[in-house]
């Protein structure tokens, strides 16, 4: 499949700081790819970077085919981007803020007041569009700059920390809508976060930054892995051989850690790529099997054990 | 360019301007004061005074000193009449600069400096203008506002003016050729000296205030020809102002030649 953003080696220093260093990703239509890291670990300036509103100090990168840096214009028709703080003009309207991003946008004037009033009407702003954005709920800010980050359709929505400060419900809001946007409508979402339950429930894949470097990229059970990161088994079994399976698991491997109780085994401290092995292993000793549940490493676990890993490197 | 994009800044830009009262306060104070308040009371002090007052002596002593055709038209009038049309006509010129160049750095300072201490910006960075664009819109909507201001400014002196002093002179005489050539030529390029101090001043602060209160030294130019023409150094003849105007307009194009060096995405976003 062809990668919708392709970054090379794309570096970006400010004075001696290096922001973003050596940066090699691919991102693909239609997902969404979660972009971790603490506050200053260059999420914000990767997005400043792949929208050409700044220019890399070495490295490459394209964005649907075009480099930002050259045809920045072109490529930010085509991208929205929802800053990490709704940056509304909170002395015009809601309508007014939304009409001004058509504009800039180019939206077709034939289609601009249609465009608006479907946008208030899915982001629930219908009935207070004519009001003040000052006089809004955080929430309404930011399902506004949502709204307006999509006012033209864009194919690649880049979304920095979209729920930060946010209260649960709204948050819910925000995910389904993130859900939604990928899921029915196939745009390629960039999610910036670190609200690493957030990145669990969202991201089909996950790049992890650590003060300027890209410290592991993958699916979830990707990174576990590369992070050395065991996980835990539930085996339930015919309880006639609970013991048999039991003893079959510690001898197979001595570093699990076995439990057996009623006709379920928990096991503990098992490496993802030894499951089948294990599992066959009961199979050919005539274990019968009902089910084998994996218990996986959460995101929680994954990234810290990534940065502890990366501290001692 | 595009037009679109442009006009949409400039509605936005002035529709937040006119929703601020830190900045329509002074924009509606300063000519009201400046264009209603002191000419009329200067105007009526002025006809009841001898010319014995001090203050009368002191710009009849300067009556003498015009450069010749200055004041010719009036020469059959006492020099209380005289003192008073000198007032004015000379006297407020210098002062009536102040307006484009006030209206125009309080609005480029809540439209560059403000939008900065709104965080705004950054979205507005993110749109598919180019960095001219961008920089154009937003110079341009301060800029016609005060020229806006200062038409109506005129519009409003030239009543009071012809009011207070019409009955003296026998016939609507103001604005003459000088204040047309002051509100074409030289108030617009006033306001660009506003301006284009306003947009490097605000490169370096984060508030609307700062910036409002650093950017303020751009009004000692102007208070120098004021007492300049005080002191009878010079006198805002015709071509003294045409003179004026084209200094201003080369030192706005120097600074606006700066301004849109600061302004460009890469070097915003590193202030951001």
């Amino acid at each position: 499949m062809q990668p919708i953003i392709q970054t090379r080696a794309l570096t970006r220093q400010f004075g001696t700081l290096t922001a973003v260093s050596d940066l090699t990703l691919e991102v693909y239509q239609g997902e969404v790819f979660g972009f971790l890291g603490h506050n200053g670990a260059g999420k914000t300036t990767t997005i400043r970077l792949l929208n050409g509103i700044l220019a890399p100090t070495s490295g490459s990168a394209t964005v649907l085919n075009l480099s930002p840096q050259n045809d920045g214009r072109a490529l930010r028709q085509r991208t929205g981007v929802l800053t990490e703080s709704p940056a509304l003009d909170e002395r015009l309207s809601g309508y007014a803020n939304l009409s001004i991003y058509a504009d800039l946008y180019s939206v077709p004037a034939a289609d601009k007041a249609s465009r608006i009033a479907h946008l208030l009407e899915t982001f629930g702003l219908a009935d207070r569009a004519g009001e003040k954005v000052g006089g809004y709920s955080k929430g309404m800010k930011q399902r506004l700059a949502l709204a307006r980050a999509l006012i033209h359709n864009p194919e690649i929505l880049f979304l920095d920390e979209p729920t930060a400060g946010l209260d649960p419900i709204v948050t819910r809001q925000v995910h389904d809508m993130i859900i939604r946007l990928s899921r029915e409508e196939g745009r390629t979402i960039f999610l910036c976060t670190h609200n690493l339950a957030e990145a669990q429930r969202l991201c089909n894949r996950i790049g992890v930054m650590e003060r300027g470097r890209l410290i592991a990229l993958g699916k979830t059970d990707e990174l576990a892995h590369e992070a050395g990161l065991t996980i835990g088994l539930e085996i339930e079994v015919t309880p006639d051989s609970l013991a048999a399976a039991s003893e079959l698991l510690r001898n197979q491997q001595p570093s699990l850690q076995v439990t057996a109780d009623n006709h379920r085994l928990t096991v503990s401290g098992v490496r993802h790529e030894d499951i089948p092995t294990l599992v066959a292993a009961l199979v050919h000793a005539g274990v019968g099997i009902y089910r084998v549940t994996p218990q996986e490493a959460s995101l929680e676990d994954i990234y810290f054990a990534l940065h502890a890993k990366e501290k001692a490197q | 360019m595009n037009q679109r994009a442009i006009r949409a800044i400039l509605r936005r830009d002035l529709q937040v301007v006119l929703q601020s009262r830190a900045v329509l306060i002074p924009m509606i104070v300063l000519p009201l004061i400046m264009v209603v308040g002191l000419p009329l009371i200067l105007g009526l002090t002025t006809r009841s005074a001898s010319p014995s007052d001090p203050n009368i002596a002191e710009i009849i002593t300067l009556l003498e000193q015009l450069p010749p055709g200055m004041l010719d038209e009036f020469g059959d009038l006492s020099l209380i009449d005289q003192a008073l049309l000198y007032s004015l006509i000379y006297f407020f010129a210098p002062l009536f600069l102040i307006l484009p160049l006030m209206t125009a750095s309080v609005i480029a300072a809540d439209s560059f400096a403000g939008e900065k201490e709104r965080k705004t910006l950054e979205a507005l960075l993110y749109t598919p203008t180019s960095d001219g664009e961008l920089y154009f819109a937003k110079v341009l909507s301060p800029w016609l506002a005060a020229l806006g201001v200062t038409i109506l400014a005129l519009i409003g002196y030239s009543i009071v003016v012809n009011f207070v002093a019409s009955p003296i002179v026998g016939r609507i005489f103001f604005p003459n050729l000088m204040w047309i050539a002051l509100t074409l030529w030289v108030s617009p390029a006033a306001a660009g000296l506003g301006l284009g101090v306003m947009v490097l001043v605000s490169s370096r602060v984060n508030t609307f205030q700062e910036a409002y209160q650093l950017g303020g030294v751009v009004v000692v130019p102007i208070l120098l020809l004021l007492f300049g023409q005080l002191g009878g150094v010079i006198f805002f003849s015709l071509p003294f102002v045409l003179f004026v105007g084209l200094v201003l307009w080369l030192i706005d194009l120097a600074l606006l030649w700066f301004g849109a060096r600061v302004f460009a995405r890469s070097e915003l976003l590193s202030r951001l």
